[in-house]
This record gives C-alpha cells, structure tokens and sequence, in this order.
C-alpha cells in the first residue's frame, strides 16, 4: 500500500515539473496546450489518490487531514483550468496578443506553477513551503506581465515588489519559528519539520512564536490579499491572461492561507502564545469591508472580480480567526466554495472579455440577448458568489453569520453588513452586464462552458447536500484547527 | 574567548545596520550601489565569522556567495545598466533626508526593543544577531518605500535580503537549504528584475516607477 502512496505522492510532484520541462521543447500551440491538460488531469488523478492511499510522513513531505483536500482542490481546479485556457489561448493567438514563442513560454510556467502550488501544500518542511510560494510568486509575476504591454509591465511590476516584500517578511517569520524550535527539538533539519514541531510546541519559548506569528501573517496576508497589503492583487488579475486570474483567486491565494493556518495551529497547541484569532479577525474584517464599497467603483470586469477575491478571502480569514469548530468549517466549505466559484466567473469573463473586445464593464451589456449561453453560466456563477441560496456559498455564510451571532453579537452586524455591501454590487453590475441593448463588437464565441458547469455543479452539491464522509472530514480538520 | 567571538560577531552585524543608514541619504544612484557593494561585504564578513564560531563551514558557502554574487557581480552589472540607461548622474528626490534618517533611527530602536524583550532566553549571540538582522530588514524595507526609482528599489530590496541572510546566520544550526535557497532566490529574483528593467526600459525609456503610475486601470 505504501508504495502506491509514495509513487502518487511523487507523481504529484514529477508530473507537474517534468511537463514544464517538455513544453519548453514542443512547438505549436495545439500540442502543448493538449499536452498541458493531459497533465493537469494525470496530476489530478494522482492526488485523487491521495484520498485513499496516505504515504507516511518523510522529512520533506507529507499528506494530512489539513492539506489533502488543498491538494485535491489545486489539482481540479489546475486541470479544468488548463481546459479552459486551451480554448482562451487559441483566441489570443488569433488576435495576435501573443505570439507562439510567449505561449510555449505561458504552457511552461503554467506547470511550473503546478508544481510549485503542490510542493507547498505537501512541504513538510517550514524553509521548504517558503521556497515553493516564492517559486510560484516569481513564476506568476513573468504571467502577468507576459502580455508586455504598459498596464501589464506596471502590474507585474507592483506584484512582484510587494510580493517579494511578503515573501521577506515570511521568511523572517520562519526564521524566529526555527529560534523558538531549536532549543526543544534541537538542531538542524528537525527544528523545521512540521510534524516534529506541532508535537512539541507545546514548549516552545512564546514570546518568539507571537513575534514570529505577527511577521507571518503579514507576509503570507500580502500573498493572501488582506486589506492594508492587497494593493498588487486588482492588477495582477486585471492585466495578465485570464487563466491565470483564475488560478491566482482560486489557488495562489488558497495556498498562501494554508502557510498562515499551518502556522495558526502550531501558536494554537502552545498555550502561553497569544491566540492568533484577534488578528485575523481585524485582518479579515477590515478586507471585506474595504473590498465591498470598493466594488461600487470599479469599472474593469476583472479587477471588479478580483476585490470580490479580496472580499472573500477576508471572510474566510475572518472565519478562522474566530475559530471553533463551527466556524473553522465554515471557513473550511467557504474557501473550497470560493475557488471553485470563483475560478468558474473567471472563465466565463475570460470569454466575455473575448467576445467584446473589452474589459470595461461600461461597454458590455445586454449579453443575454447577444450570447445567451454564456450569460446564463455567468449569471449562475455570479448568484452563487453573492452567497444566495441554493448555492454553497450560501451555505459557508449562514453558518459563519449564525456562529458569531452567537459568540460575537457586533461583529456578526458588521460582517453582516459587510456581505449585504458587496451583494448589492454583485447584483447591480451583473443587471448592467446582462440586460440592455447589446452594443460594440460582439465575436462568436467558441467557449468550453464545460468547466464552468463542473464547477457550478459541485458548488450547487455543496450547498444542497455534502456527503457524509466529506462532512466527517470537515469536521475534522476543523477541530484540529482550534 | 567568548566575549571577543561575541564582540566582533557585535561589530560585524552593527557595521551592517550602519551601512543600511549610509544607504538611506545616497541621492545619486552610483553612490548608493557602491554603498550597497559595501553593504554585501559586510555582509559577508559578518557571516563568515558566524561560520567560524559556530564551526558551520556550510556558511562559508553563503559568506561566499555574497562577496562574490552581491558585493562584486551585482554592482557591476547595476552600473553598467544605469550607464546604458542614461541615469547615472540623475539625482533622486528622496523627499526629506533628515526624515527619513529619523525613520530609519526609530525603525533601528523599534527592532531592538521587539527583538531584545521577547527573546531574553535566547542564545545571546543569535539574539543580538536578529536585533540587527531586523533593523536591516525595516531599513531595506522604508528605502523601498521612500524610492521611486526602479533601480534604487531593487538596491532596497537587495539590503532587505541581507537582512535576512544575516538572521539565518545567526540561527544557530539553520539547515542548509535555506541557505542555499535565499541565495539561489536572490539569482532568481535578479534575472527577473533584469528581465522587467529592460522591458521597462525598451518600453517607455525610464526607470522611474512614478512615470508608470500614470496609469491606474480605473482612472482611464
């Protein structure tokens, strides 16, 4: 049995690299970009298995509770995104917004993203999870500025001066974590091995874990997107290409909470240590409020979905800062729901933006007379993220409401608030979107609606009905979370 | 014996937070990469004498590479681009030396004060060692701030991994793939930045980040 598991394990990992390697070689879009899905299916295979056979913790690597589902998640979502892209890029080759050179290029550090996503989830080793999130920020930061045009040089050029701060700060962080280890695990590799460490933190000096805590969450939170430190986001989702925004919401930023969790759980067996909920909450709280009036005034379709990215995610870090079991599930079903919803509007903008020719909200309307299809699965994915029912969304924010009503009566109100904020955005602009005479250019639109309804359809599950075992799962890694 | 280890492990990580002030009043970008080319000497001083006194000779490897990597290879490479770029004599406004200094001076006694009341159980040599390491960090990260120029704030955030290389040092026993990765990311980041300068340059013909914010995707 273990075997299976080592091989899937390293599968996860090899798959990824060893694709990027090839895509460097083959020419022509039409092979690689099939090439490139290939391996994102085998790579979601491979992970699936995950689920069943479980490899024993090495000194590098490790499958748990906590980071399973992470790896399942990235894994689907990087598969249906390739789909997507295979049917977003053609377009772009077509309008000459990229040549073939920069699109064997695009391929490549596609997987190399892969790559690096899946080796910071399964990282059992603290530097180790560091280098892989600065991998994947670098290997992001050449995405988005590959179209090469002014917007898209100052994009990639802001993500990767503040990304690289966050990364800085992090690393920091790490390092006061390997002080406070040393003494009690004693030298070398083992002081930063996770399973080692969660064991014994209950010893570990406090102070240095809070001090290390606070440079954590704002490296990580830069890579997250909170509040005071999201100013990269918006653009690097508004200028690079639009498979890329989709794996940027629905992944990168996932990955970079799964740091602050890991982390969130080791200050949590310790005792002494400060609780880290306090600061996650103002983090949490102060992103979505911040994001939802900002959403009244974007006038860009991407950047109007990446600060509902940032809005998200400041719900989910909010939920988890207030912890408990309740909430920490909450936070669990929200943050799986948001990627997958989130990576499927993103597809359906990427076409929409095709078939107009444009991103500016003020020059697309009346989509559901011009291209009905693609508004419907729009108009879904949209009233999914606004959080109304039957969808999951709704289902993560009930519970989150209904828990700090209970625990935290005027924090409940704000985020409360909060959420009706950007709901009235959400609906308002995709009323402008959808409806009114169609204008401006309007092409034929060849878009896979496939991964989109696949997307809609696990979230429409979700907020029906969760399968008892996943249930079961849920719950517990939610108590493992504290 | 322990009191001079002690001492000149002091000096080496203060002569860095010094360097790190020096840096924060260079106007003119010549001086300030020359600075910082003292900056990774430095640098490497201090963690080569980490490498003796823990008998760590895997820092030997990092001490090297900053001599070599940062304190000779990046400096050349930076004056030859400014050269081509035609901004070599240009003058930055840094917008308020004093203050800024002031900043600096309040960043260095913030570090000490976090670093040096949450660690008093520490290894007085690793503690030390952070206290400074941080100040370096917030030092790199305010001229990362104050600068508007590319080249400047790439120098900052250069200094700003020193500080952190400075940190690793002093822990004591750190193991060596983070070593080797910072130094292997700082190559990394490098080529990238390259890479980004001389598109910025092919593009618009200046380095100066104030011209790109022109553009802000919502104010078209």
């Amino acid at each position: 049995m273990t075997s299976y598991a080592d091989i899937a394990l390293a599968a996860v990992l090899a798959i990824p690299l060893a694709t990027a390697a090839l895509l460097v070689v083959f020419p022509g879009y039409r092979l690689t970009a099939r090439l490139n899905v290939l391996a994102a299916l085998a790579t979601f295979v491979a992970a699936a298995s995950l689920f069943v056979f479980r490899p024993e913790a090495g000194t590098y690597l490790v499958v748990d509770d906590l980071n399973v589902v992470f790896i399942g998640l990235t894994t689907f979502v990087g598969f249906t995104t390739s789909v997507f892209s295979a049917s977003y890029i053609a377009h772009e080759l077509e309008t000459g917004r990229l040549t073939p050179v920069y699109l064997r290029f695009y391929h490549a550090m596609y997987q190399l993203l892969m790559f690096s996503m899946n080796l910071a989830l399964i990282a059992n080793n603290i530097g180790l999870m560091w280098v892989a999130i600065e991998l994947a920020t670098l290997t992001t930061v050449l995405m988005v500025g590959i179209y090469r045009t002014h917007e898209a040089l100052e994009a990639a050029w802001k993500y990767f001066i503040l990304g690289s701060v966050g990364i800085a700060l992090a690393l920091f962080g790490t390092i006061l974590i390997y002080l406070a280890a040393q003494p009690v695990v004693g030298e070398g590799l083992d002081a930063m091995t996770w399973t080692l460490l969660i064991k014994r933190a209950g010893d570990f000096d406090a102070a240095l874990l809070n001090i290390a805590f606070v440079f954590l969450l704002l490296g990580y939170g830069t890579k997250v997107g909170l509040a005071p430190l999201h100013a990269w986001l918006p653009d690097a989702h508004a200028e690079g290409p639009t498979p890329i925004s989709a794996v940027l919401s629905g992944l990168l930023l996932n990955v970079a909470l799964y740091a602050l969790l890991r982390f969130k759980v080791l200050l949590a067996v310790n005792v002494e240590a400060v609780t880290p909920g306090l600061l996650m909450m103002i983090l949490g709280l102060l992103s979505l409020l911040f994001a939802a009036f900002m959403l009244y005034r974007r006038r860009d379709i991407k950047r109007f979905f990446a600060y509902s990215s940032i809005e998200h995610m400041g719900i989910i870090v909010f939920a988890f800062g207030i912890g408990g079991p309740i909430a920490n599930f909450a936070g669990l079903l929200h943050m799986t729901m948001h990627s997958l919803t989130k990576s499927a509007i993103f597809f359906a903008v990427g076409h929409i933006a095709q078939v107009k020719g444009t991103q500016r909200m003020a020059d697309i309307r009346g989509l559901s007379v011009s291209h009905p299809a693609l508004a419907i699965a729009f108009a879904l994915c949209v009233v999914a993220i606004a959080g109304l029912p039957p969808f999951g969304v709704f289902a993560s924010e009930f519970l989150l409401v209904t828990t700090t009503f209970a625990r935290e009566p005027w924090l409940a109100l704000l985020l409360g608030f909060g959420l009706l904020v950007a709901f009235g955005a959400l609906l308002w602009r995709l009323q402008g979107l959808l409806f009114g005479e169609p204008e401006g250019p309007s092409g034929k639109t060849e878009a896979s609606l496939v991964p989109i309804y696949m997307h809609l359809a696990i979230v429409l599950m979700a907020g029906i009905w969760i399968p008892t075992p996943v249930a079961t799962w849920f719950d517990q890694v939610a108590k493992l979370l504290g | 014996m322990r009191g001079l280890q002690f001492d000149i492990a002091h000096l080496l990580a203060g002569m860095l937070v010094l360097v790190s002030l020096i840096q924060l009043y260079q106007d003119r970008l010549q001086s300030l990469i020359n600075v910082f080319a003292l900056h990774a000497i430095v640098l490497s001083l201090s963690v080569a004498w980490q490498a003796h006194i823990q008998g760590a000779p895997h820092l030997f490897v990092t001490a090297l590479i900053a001599l070599v990597f940062k304190g000779m290879v990046i400096p050349v490479v930076l004056h030859r681009v400014i050269r081509r770029l035609g901004i070599h004599r240009e003058i930055e406004t840094v917008g308020g030396i004093g203050l800024t200094m002031l900043a600096g001076v309040a960043m260095v006694g913030l570090s000490m004060v976090v670093m040096l009341k949450v660690t008093p159980g520490a290894d007085p040599i690793a503690r030390e060692d952070l206290a400074f390491a941080l100040s370096v960090v917030l030092i790199g990260l305010l001229m990362m701030v104050t600068r508007r120029n590319a080249v400047s704030q790439v120098v900052g955030f250069m200094s700003l991994e020193n500080g952190l290389i400075l940190a690793a040092a002093g822990a004591r026993g750190m193991p060596l793939v983070v070593e080797i990765s910072v130094a292997f990311s700082i190559l990394i980041a490098f080529i990238v930045i390259g890479i980004f300068l001389f598109r910025i340059r092919e593009r618009f013909d200046t380095v100066d980040v104030g011209a790109l914010d022109r553009f802000r995707g919502d104010r078209q």
